[in-house]
């Protein structure tokens, strides 16, 4: 069932317009759903329309079938955390939590009911009695949680919700999350500008820029196939290699500096007389061995990280990065082997941002089952 | 201990000195008070009373007794309608942005510059013609319209301190605009009812242009008593003094007990907490 539906919903503000631009987007029940995008995207504008805490300039916004556009925040059935937690500093945790009961008038007992299920739920039954200021960052965050949790609304809206909290609790916090969406079935719309909170917790991401979709769809699929430059440089870490790429003589040539030989399969279906753009993620930039190595680059800067070693070139005006699993010992100044097979590239239209032909060797992978 | 250098010297001295220049009528207020008519002089004014007499403080209370009551019945209810209407006013200039919000604030604003004097002749024929004039609660009616601009100036920058999205929440958790109102912004706006309150009571009760123009004789406040408290032939200075130590009475009790309320609401807010 679409749970939540935006048809060709626009935002314009007095001084700026067309912050969004005819989205489109149903959300199913139960879905855990990340609108991801860079600083002033137009993402948390968005979940703030969903919520009732903007108004809707255009375009219509349907909650389980009902045109809501008017409908104001409290009749919307929903709950929403906020970035720094918003609790009632002069209230206790108990009396925050019941906060939304208690001005809706529900009966006391069912109050307690859904204060005992909820505070054992997040581990905050010996936190109850305390004030927000007596708090550490992440219990309150947990309190803002089960704020939203004790309200039982089937669809719950978070906007930016971890950004408060240091990187373990960060890592942490995302599992609590989404253990808890899972357990509780709730319809989660999530906001960050974090990619790898979006890559690791939705069911499906939505990728803006600029007001407008540029890709929506499973996280795996945005990584393997982005549908345009904008989503190949935004997902994945480290960023995803790219360069200017022209097809001359037999050979393909990127950033006139590396130029690989044409393999007519690969090449199929690529137009040779327009601009190119041509990306390679890090972990396809192979260590070269005695058979395959395909180039000798300088290495410009290292990073160990102990589990993997990142390695920079410089490629003409591009720094790309190379991510070799383990610990290599190679230094800056270092003419290191390397691999690199055009089908690992995904090729991209320069001029209009959008991919041509996806990494042949991702397409071949799919996801492994077991 | 060390010795004090110069400058502190110097500081002490300047304090010193200020100090009693602050409280050398206050002296001679309290000392004439206390003294029987016969000793009250020009040439004997900074001498204390042969002893101590209460009399003049009784003669002043018998006189000025109703008219301190009505000062009390026009301070209370003006202070409480003036500091609540300019809260909901600040509520809803500081948070809800409507269209013309602004200018209506700049309006609001403007009030507070109105020379009393200019709007004197105006308020008066408008207080006679809905028969309110010569009674507490015309005056009541006039501090509470002409407190609004400065109350509303408070309370608005008072709740622009707190963060929008405290209420965004309390409005997805179910609250409608009274909700907000009662169950957010006025438990987190104590110390800025205090501000206000302290403000306004003292504004009130040392008014003198209105209370003397709105209301005569039986209604008037003590501070307008006050002035008319002379005696028939000469006039009783003592009994001045000691109605003048009543009346400001009232005042100085807030500002002691209440006055650390005042400074720690006019700063709250301006350090991040």
């Amino acid at each position: 069932m679409k749970h939540v539906e935006l048809i060709g919903v626009s935002k314009s503000f007095e001084k700026q317009q067309n912050v969004l631009n005819e989205i489109d987007l149903s959300i199913e029940k139960g879905e855990f759903f990340v609108l991801v995008g860079p600083s002033g995207s137009g993402k948390s504008t968005l979940l703030r329309m969903i919520a009732g805490l903007e108004d809707i300039t255009g375009g219509i916004l349907k909650i389980s079938d009902k045109t809501v556009n008017h409908l104001p925040p409290k009749d919307r059935n929903l709950s929403m955390v906020f970035q720094n937690y918003a609790l009632y500093p002069h209230l206790t945790v108990e009396q925050n939590i019941l906060f939304g009961l208690h001005v809706k008038k529900t009966p006391k007992k069912e109050q307690q009911k859904r204060l005992k299920e909820t505070a054992d739920m997040m581990g905050l039954t010996e936190l109850l009695k305390r004030k927000p200021k007596e708090l550490s960052g992440g219990q309150r965050q947990r309190v803002a949680l089960a704020r939203s949790v004790v309200s039982e609304s089937p669809i719950c809206l978070m906007d930016e919700p971890l950004s408060n909290l240091d990187a373990k609790l960060r890592a942490h916090m995302r599992i609590e999350i989404r253990r808890l969406q899972k357990k509780l079935g709730l319809t989660m719309i999530y906001v960050t500008h974090d990619q790898v909170e979006a890559m690791t917790m939705g069911d499906r991401i939505m990728v803006l820029n600029e007001g407008k979709i540029q890709q929506v769809g499973k996280p795996i699929t945005l990584y393997n196939k982005p549908a345009n430059l904008f989503v190949a440089s935004f997902i994945g870490s480290p960023k995803m290699n790219m360069g200017k790429a022209v097809f001359s003589n037999q050979q393909l040539i990127i950033e006139d500096k590396l130029h690989l030989s044409l393999d007519r399969a690969e090449a199929a279906g690529i137009p040779k007389d327009k601009n190119l753009n041509i990306g390679i993620r890090a972990e396809h930039i192979f260590p070269g061995t005695h058979d395959n190595t395909t180039h000798e680059l300088e290495v410009i800067n290292v990073e160990q990280l102990g589990n993997e070693t990142l390695i920079t070139f410089e490629i003409g005006k591009e720094l790309w990065t190379a991510k070799w699993l383990g610990q290599w010992n190679v230094h800056t100044g270092d003419k290191v082997a390397v691999s690199i097979s055009m089908k690992n590239m995904s090729f991209f239209d320069a001029d209009s941002g959008l991919l041509i032909k996806p990494a042949s060797a991702e397409r071949e992978q799919e996801v492994v089952a077991i | 201990m060390a010795s004090f250098s110069l400058g502190k010297t110097m500081k002490y001295i300047l304090l010193i000195f200020f100090a009693l220049l602050f409280l050398m009528p206050v002296y001679v207020i309290i000392v004439t008070s206390l003294k029987p008519l016969d000793e009250v002089s020009l040439e004997h004014m900074w001498a204390l009373p042969s002893s101590i007499d209460f009399s003049s403080y009784v003669q002043a209370v018998k006189e000025l007794a109703p008219n301190f009551m009505n000062s009390v019945y026009l301070v209370i209810p003006a202070t409480l309608l003036s500091a609540l209407l300019g809260a909901m006013n600040g509520y809803v200039l500081s948070k809800w942005k409507f269209k013309g919000s602004e200018t209506l604030f700049t309006f609001i604003l403007f009030g507070m510059f109105i020379p009393y004097q200019s709007i004197l002749i105006p308020m008066i024929q408008f207080i006679r013609s809905i028969g309110l004039y010569d009674t507490i609660p015309g005056l009541v009616l006039v501090h509470v319209v002409y407190g609004l601009p400065i109350t509303t100036l408070m309370f608005r920058n008072f709740y622009a301190n707190i963060p929008d999205q405290m209420i965004e929440a309390a409005k997805i958790d179910g609250a409608s605009f009274l909700g907000v109102f009662r169950h957010i912004m006025v438990p987190l706006s104590i110390t800025g009812f205090v501000v206000v309150a302290i403000w306004q009571f003292t504004n009130i009760w040392n008014e003198f242009l209105f209370a003397v123009t709105v209301t005569t004789n039986e209604t008037q406040p003590v501070m307008v008593a006050l002035q008319n408290l002379s005696g028939s032939q000469i006039v009783q200075w003592n009994v001045q003094m000691a109605g003048a130590v009543i009346a400001a009475l009232p005042t100085l009790l807030i500002y002691i007990l209440l006055g650390k309320y005042f400074v720690r609401g006019l700063l709250a807010g301006s350090v991040k907490g």
